[in-house]
């Protein structure tokens, strides 16, 4: 299983640096221009690692990520991504992912960005993509949708989610200073947590 | 484009810390593989202080690293927090076994690093706090955003918490006089011309000729308001008003004054805000204990001027006294 898990960072790290202009792009204008650089940064350092050596279980393997991303990224995105990967490697299974693990492995990443952060859905930040997408996989639990249906749900709501931010005023981070000005801008963080779950999802079915 | 002297954007930090420990190398030392200062023969038996942050703010932090000051000084890439295993060797370094402060500007990077680093530090059995410079009057609606920005009010607090730890005391006593600085220092910077960061081709933001940005944070974030160019009084009072209206000052207050140059202003201009700082603090009633004008809180080569005030009680006024080896502050 590690192998897959290993196809699936590969490929979310290609997307992000794939990314790394249009990232940049969003975060010049309304933050500090750099998002898309500390980004691919990171993922390019992750993609050395994961090249380097093989992983005996995926929490090992996510472990890597997470530690990589908190010591390459820098800025505010490293901690949060960071974070949320460490977090993640404390309860992935090695296992085919079900429903259930999904949505633990969506819960303790906002669990982990929230107690960096301190933020909350509505902010325009990478929580109001990542929230969302969990929620829709319980709800399709409760209604009790096949797990292809429940991640077709899940990436339609994450990308909601990043649209909604164009709309939002950026109450946490760096964009926070601009006030109103913020209001028309998609949030960059909310588009690379959207390129993430994106990738997840349309690599896992 | 703007021209400068460097060698190559991605190695401006490294090449420039190297520089730093340079200059004083019976004084500093490098942390091998990382872009770190501390003093030399760290760690000393007190309690240590560590700050850090975006490089592109000197003589901030590096330039404070010294008996009186900071134990160590983490630079991250220009305008960009360092990273937390950065934070934590720094951590390690200095550490006497009397615990660690952490003195951190309220930017989110910076927060998010230094508190992952203080984590990684507190596993490891060392014991460290933190304390959050918030000086930045400009940033009103704190509600709103992220909270007020630490600009030059940061050199005091690294003064006088730096002179508690090294007179031998404890950890929380340290914490208590730092953050005693916090509560009463207060600073608004302006800008004349934007910088330009070594990796980008373009300015970091724009102003027009006949235009200047009063309230400009120290990485070009946006400020209070953009005016038409002012005469230097003017600018000052414009300044020094929105810092004392923040606090409430008693006639015969003492007060520390900063006039803090952004990188890129002549010392004569900086003079002449002094002169006109000193007029309006004295229609005031407001006493000044102790001026310092320089460069302190930079932001590259941005022209600009930052006023800092530091309403001062008898500890304050002792430990600002207390002797350090960092020039500037003397």
């Amino acid at each position: 299983m590690t192998e897959k898990s290993k196809e699936i960072i590969n490929k979310v790290a290609d997307v992000i640096i794939e990314n790394k202009k249009y990232l940049t792009e969003l975060d010049s204008a309304i933050g500090d221009g750099d998002h898309g650089i500390n980004m691919s940064k990171g993922f390019n350092k992750v993609k050395e690692k994961l090249e380097a050596k093989d992983y005996e279980s995926n929490k090992e393997l996510i472990k890597t990520v997470a530690m990589t991303l908190i010591s390459t990224v820098g800025g505010a995105s490293g901690p949060l991504y960071g974070t949320a990967f460490l977090n993640i490697s404390k309860i992935i299974p090695d296992a085919d992912f079900d429903l259930d693990s999904l949505i633990e492995i969506g819960e303790s990443a906002v669990a982990g960005i929230q107690k960096r952060g301190k933020a909350e859905q509505g902010e325009k930040t990478m929580l109001d993509t990542i929230i969302p997408a969990v929620n829709s996989l319980k709800e399709s639990k409760e209604n009790g949708d096949n797990i292809e249906e429940a991640l077709k749900q899940c990436k339609a709501k994450a990308e909601e989610g990043m649209k909604a931010t164009i709309d939002m005023q950026a109450t946490k981070g760096r964009a926070s200073y601009l006030g109103k000005r913020s209001i028309g801008h998609q949030d960059p963080g909310a588009t690379s947590s959207y390129l993430i779950i994106k990738t997840v999802v349309d690599e896992l079915y | 484009m703007k021209k400068k002297l460097i060698n190559n954007p991605e190695e401006v930090v490294e090449e420039m810390v190297e520089g730093i420990v340079m200059a004083a190398p019976d004084k500093l030392e490098k942390i091998e593989d990382y872009n770190i200062v501390i003093r030399k023969g760290s760690p000393n038996e007190k309690v240590a202080l560590v700050s850090g942050g975006g490089s592109g703010h000197e003589p901030t932090h590096a330039g404070f690293v010294g008996k009186g000051m900071l134990d160590g000084a983490i630079a991250g890439d220009v305008f960009t927090s360092p990273t937390p295993d950065a934070v934590f060797e720094a951590i390690k370094a200095v550490d006497g076994g009397k615990g660690v402060l952490l003195v951190i500007k309220n930017y989110t990077g910076d927060v998010m690093n230094f508190e992952m680093a203080a984590e990684m530090a507190e596993a490891e059995g060392i014991e460290v706090d933190q304390v959050v410079v918030n000086d930045d009057v400009a940033v009103e609606d704190s509600l709103y955003t992220t909270g007020r920005r630490g600009v030059a009010g940061t050199i005091f607090v690294h003064k006088i918490a730096g002179a508690k730890a090294e007179a031998g005391a404890e950890l929380a006593d340290v914490k208590k006089v730092a953050e005693k600085v916090i509560a009463n220092v207060r600073t608004k910077g302006m800008a004349l011309y934007p910088c330009r960061v070594p990796a980008a081709d373009e300015s970091t933001f724009t102003l027009e000729e006949d235009e200047i940005e009063l309230g400009i944070g120290i990485h070009g974030e946006p400020g209070t308001e953009r005016t038409e160019l002012m005469k230097a009084d003017e600018i000052v009072d414009e300044l020094l008003g929105s810092v004392i209206d923040d606090i409430p000052y008693e006639e015969g207050d003492d007060v520390a004054l900063m006039i803090n140059g952004m990188g890129g202003t002549p010392l004569m201009e900086l003079f002449l805000a002094n002169r006109r700082a000193n007029q309006v603090l004295e229609e005031k009633g407001i006493n000044i204990y102790k001026t310092f004008v320089g460069e302190y809180m930079t932001s590259l080569e941005m022209a600009g001027v930052s006023i800092t005030l530091l309403k001062l009680d008898e500890e304050l006024k002792e430990l600002l006294d207390a002797p350090t080896e960092i020039n500037i502050m003397k």
